[in-house]
């Protein structure tokens, strides 16, 4: 790891002036940071250690009945938090289903939006990558691809976003909140994280030196508890990143689909939110022809990047397992296996 | 406070108190143990991925490797010399040993660290939830049938 100038602001505005020097970045639960350092990926010459700024660490209820989360409240603390786990159960779950134990100890809620791709060539710092190096092409195009991305690559870059919580926070129309040097400003989660295009080195919509203060969730979203899940298909059990995820919400009345969230992670640059599939489910009946309808539009436009078309299909059966599971119900407690399609719930069918 | 050299970073651990100079680069596995000699903590992939280096701030447990030292700075640091107390073996400690729960030994300080945390934090509950909960500690020799004894036996004697 390269050496840095390391720095520890007292506040917000004491942080963002120091990160507007050129080569600074910001470090809080250092998960991805320090390791992207310790590969030479990443160099950054000045640390601004926001770690202990206690302002960024609360859940707060807003007065119009949304939640404001802290960009530093820790992942493991989040998806314990009893009110949050219950009025967000898929958020919690999706927490759940990522990293270790001792990961969501130290990772944070703004962390987590902003770690980097695992394609292992964005690692490797021997191999041509768009996204690490801007015009040194693409090894994972003809390379070691079957987890790349299915949705909205480019021949710039077919690499995912790996996270797991962004998946249902996008579904459930989540918004961060930005601090910068003009002010602060909102911009949603969806409209966050930017496809390659032919510059897949800008990931987000961050300006440099902008810091994410919080993510917040309307009062809407808790309008989905009872029928929320999120389901990951990972290589092994427990500890891997999804090949293919899927966050599903619903209101349903008599029947009828009256609400609808879907959103997918590991198939795209970005959490992949499923509007036009959430359109074919809005008034249909709540069955497993619906579904399987919504899973075939979530996936009209998907493509294999490589070796990876069994994704496309792998993703249309979890979309509706994850709708069917969503509507069986939220489990009263959190499974074992958080998000695992090997976990037995009751009213889960395991051929869906 | 800005370096680019060393900088004074008092570390807490095993309830002794330490003042080190260190680069602001220095992870706490590497202070804890090049500096301090505390060689309990293990480096093995130092990439955050095998759970090796785990060890407890603030009383949770965490990755030393993928953590900087100047981060740690004024917070309680518990390693696995720190678990025993005096001379007499931690439950998890004296059931990995009853339970043979580990063959070369080098993943064993994570693993029990690790398992200090699980059972503290309730989710020792089943076989099951054991194994999810310990799932971020790898163990290349495979003991794990006998890391899920080990953790139930201490999960039910602390529980007493």
């Amino acid at each position: 790891m390269r050496d840095f100038d390391y720095f520890r602001p007292a506040t917000i505005s004491d942080a963002v002036a120091a990160a507007a020097e050129p080569g600074s970045a910001y470090l809080a639960g250092g998960t991805n940071l320090l390791d992207l350092m310790k590969g030479g990926i990443t160099s950054p010459e000045r640390i601004v250690d926001i770690s202990r700024l206690p302002e960024l660490n609360r859940i707060e209820t807003l007065d119009d009945g949304g939640l404001r989360i802290g960009a530093l409240v820790r992942n493991a603390d989040l998806a314990h938090d009893p009110a949050f786990a219950k009025a967000y159960p898929a958020v919690a779950e999706a927490l759940l289903s990522g990293a270790s134990a001792q990961l969501r100890n130290a990772a944070t809620v703004g962390g987590n939006l902003l770690q980097r791709t695992r394609c292992s060539y964005f690692y490797d710092t021997a191999s041509a990558c768009n996204r690490r190096q801007p015009g040194s092409g693409c090894s994972a195009l003809g390379g070691e691809n079957r987890l790349h991305a299915i949705l909205g690559w480019s021949d710039a870059c077919i690499a995912t976003h790996p996270s797991d919580f962004c998946v249902p926070l996008v579904a459930l129309d989540a918004v961060v909140e930005i601090e910068g040097k003009e002010g602060r400003r909102h911009v949603t989660l969806e409209e966050f994280h930017r496809l390659p295009g032919d510059t897949p080195q800008r990931e987000t919509v961050l300006q440099p030196g902008e810091l994410i203060v919080a993510v917040r969730l309307p009062a809407q979203a808790a309008s989905f508890a009872s029928h929320a899940r999120y389901l990951k298909v990972r290589e092994r059990t427990s500890y891997a990143f999804a090949v293919v995820s899927a966050a599903a919400a619903l209101v349903v009345d008599r029947g009828k689909i009256r609400g609808a969230r879907l959103a997918l992670g590991g198939v795209a640059a970005k959490p992949w939110r499923a509007r036009s599939a959430e359109a074919v489910l809005l008034g249909a009946d709540a069955d497993e022809a619906s579904f399987v309808r919504a899973a075939d539009a979530a996936l009209a436009d998907a493509s294999p990047s490589g070796d990876n078309a069994f994704k496309i299909e792998l993703a249309r059966r979890i979309v509706v397992r994850a709708l069917t599971s969503a509507l069986a119900g939220t489990p009263a407690v959190m499974p074992a296996l958080p998000a695992s399609p090997f976990s037995s719930l009751p009213g889960v069918r395991h051929d869906a | 406070m800005t370096s680019k050299t060393t900088i004074p970073v008092h570390l807490d651990i095993n309830g002794r108190h330490h003042t080190l100079e260190l680069e602001p680069r220095v992870t706490l596995l590497d202070a804890l143990r090049d500096r301090l000699g505390l060689t309990g903590t293990k480096k093995g992939c130092d990439h955050g991925q095998c759970g090796a280096c785990t060890v407890h701030v603030d009383g949770e447990r965490v990755l030393a490797c993928l953590t900087l030292a100047a981060q740690a700075e004024g917070r309680t640091i518990t390693t696995i010399e720190g678990l025993a107390r005096e001379g007499e073996l931690h439950p998890v400690q004296a059931a990995f040993l009853e339970q043979d729960a580990f063959q070369c030994g080098y993943c064993t300080p994570g693993q029990i660290m690790s398992a200090v945390a699980c059972i503290r934090e309730g989710h020792a509950g089943s076989d099951e939830e054991i194994r999810e909960y310990m799932a971020g500690n790898l163990c290349r020799c495979g003991a794990y049938p006998h890391i899920v004894a080990a953790v139930r036996q201490a999960a039910l004697e602390v529980a007493s």
